[in-house]
């Protein structure tokens, strides 16, 4: 069953909320997960291996470098869910 | 004689099997209150392990402790950081430069639960599900490291490992960062997490653990007849320790003072004390001889007594050795009769005790002694608190581990 990029970004929020304290409302699309959110490469690890687990695809490191923004990672994973 | 370079006491924090901190905790100690109690769960049953009970932490990390943070430390480091945010306050949070403030914080058996979680992880899920904090979460010097992060520590942090004499370790090496000159304050103690069924089922294996199943608040029972084995307990312990010059600068409420650390080794056995007590000997001769302290001059030992049928009495000899006739006007305590055995915290804990002994002049009980060994050879404290004399007072905290490690530390009024 495919999540949509409504339920995606929930529940990467989710995700992000659990890591860092932050509300899950601030888990915005437009957020940078650096520059905005203040998340550090392991942190950024920790996110991916999560939300590999949630929504069952599978984001290779070389695409994390990619993922600038919330939006950018929802947007992978909606593509990349089989 | 104060020097410069005396160490003091100015700030103490726990979290233990009898409180959330260290006023509930010693409340409880005085009450003579166990923190022993059947666990919640099914371990006994699905493993088959021989002991159902333990003594886990009164206040849970989850309480006190934002969900982040706890995600990203094993419980052991939790626990350490929780006993160091009230010991930094009891000190009154001193201002002290980076580079002059340390941090020594051990625990006996390391991230057991992040171990064995990721091991889970992996086995059921694949490397690609093991968490990348896994590492950092599982390392011994994890709980050093993150108090070293919170209070931004730059003089050194360490993690001295020495089984159950790792808390007094950890105070030991603290008390020397400062006379040497490398450090004016330090953050040290112990902590431990191992109420998990892979260490319970470990250690009731090696015959050390009480099988009191019945009956959990009753099991520790240092120097009774009908010991059968120590309880596992939780918790830390972490005290700051700080250059008497530099509390003395500040207007720092000293609780005590630490003159003398006594450190040796048995070279005899991995789990059993040397018979004689020659080693623990050594370390208490050794720790009065630095402090300069006098064997008339000692009230109270908080003895190491984990309750073991073997392990108590030489501890009770020994002190007895080195005391001679002046180890009959010493009030012993096991407090580990309440708070089970905490392992890598233990002695930190315990050197708590004896600083508020001394500092409120009342030795805590020892309890579920119903009938003392007959051959035990000092006058303990039972069901209710002793008082202490007035005037300047010193009182040990022994502390003994797995391999033959002994801690002494000889701690004085203030």
């Amino acid at each position: 069953m495919a999540y949509s990029e409504q339920e995606i970004l929930t529940g990467l929020a989710e995700i992000v909320s659990e890591e860092t304290g932050l509300p899950t409302d601030s888990v915005s699309p437009e957020k940078s997960f650096t520059d905005d959110l203040d998340i550090d490469s392991l942190s950024m690890m920790t996110i991916v291996t999560l939300a590999e687990e949630k929504f069952s695809v599978r984001i290779p490191d070389d695409e994390v470098k990619n993922l600038t923004t919330v939006g950018d990672a929802v947007s992978y994973i909606n593509g990349a869910q089989g | 004689m104060t020097t410069a370079r005396d160490v003091v006491i100015t700030g103490l924090g726990a979290t233990t099997p009898l409180g959330g901190d260290v006023a509930s905790t010693w409340a409880a100690a005085l009450a003579g209150t166990s923190g022993a109690r059947t666990l919640e769960n099914d371990w006994a049953d699905k493993y088959q392990i021989p002991v159902s009970f333990a003594a886990q932490l009164a206040v849970t990390p989850d309480q006190v402790m934002p969900r982040p943070e706890i995600k990203r430390m094993d419980p052991s480091a939790q626990y350490a950081v929780i006993a160091t945010r009230e010991a930094w306050a009891d000190a009154g949070a001193p201002e002290v430069a980076p580079e002059r403030l340390g941090a020594v914080v051990s625990s006996g058996i390391g991230g057991i639960w992040t171990t064995l979680d990721a091991w889970d992880t992996l086995q059921e899920k694949g490397a690609r599900r093991v968490l990348p904090m896994t590492v950092p979460m599982l390392m011994p010097n994890s709980p050093a490291a993150y108090v070293e992060l919170e209070l931004g520590a730059r003089a050194g942090a360490h993690a001295l490992v020495s089984a159950c004499a790792s808390g007094a370790e950890a105070i030991g090496y603290a008390v020397e960062m400062i006379r040497s000159g490398r450090a004016d304050v330090v953050v040290a103690g112990g902590t431990e997490a191992a109420i998990h069924p892979m260490p319970i089922a470990a250690f009731a294996a090696s015959r050390t653990l009480s099988l009191r199943n019945d009956d959990p608040q009753g099991a520790s029972r240092p120097y009774d007849v009908k010991r059968d084995g120590f309880v596992l307990g939780e918790g830390a312990g972490i005290v700051v320790l700080e250059s008497a010059e530099h509390a003395a600068a500040r207007g720092a409420t000293v609780h005590a003072r630490i003159p003398g650390v006594g450190l040796s080794s048995d070279g005899y056995h991995m789990t059993s004390p040397e018979p004689e007590g020659r080693g623990q000997i050594a370390a208490m001769t050794a720790a009065l001889a630095e402090a300069d302290v006098a064997a008339k001059d000692v009230v109270h030992v908080n003895a190491h007594a984990t309750s073991t049928v073997v392990g108590d009495l030489i501890e009770a000899r020994s002190v007895r050795g080195v005391l001679g006739a002046d180890a009959d006007h010493v009030a012993l305590s096991a407090t580990k009769s309440m708070t089970g055995h905490l392992l890598g915290g233990a002695g930190a804990l315990e050197t708590i005790f004896t600083v508020l002994a001394l500092r409120d002049r009342k030795a805590p009980p020892t309890i579920n002694v119903d009938e003392p060994d007959p051959e035990l050879v000092l006058d303990l404290v039972r069901s209710t608190p002793r008082d202490l004399p007035a005037g300047q007072i010193a009182a040990v905290n022994n502390s003994f581990g797995f391999g033959g490690h002994n801690v002494a530390l000889v701690v004085t009024s203030a």
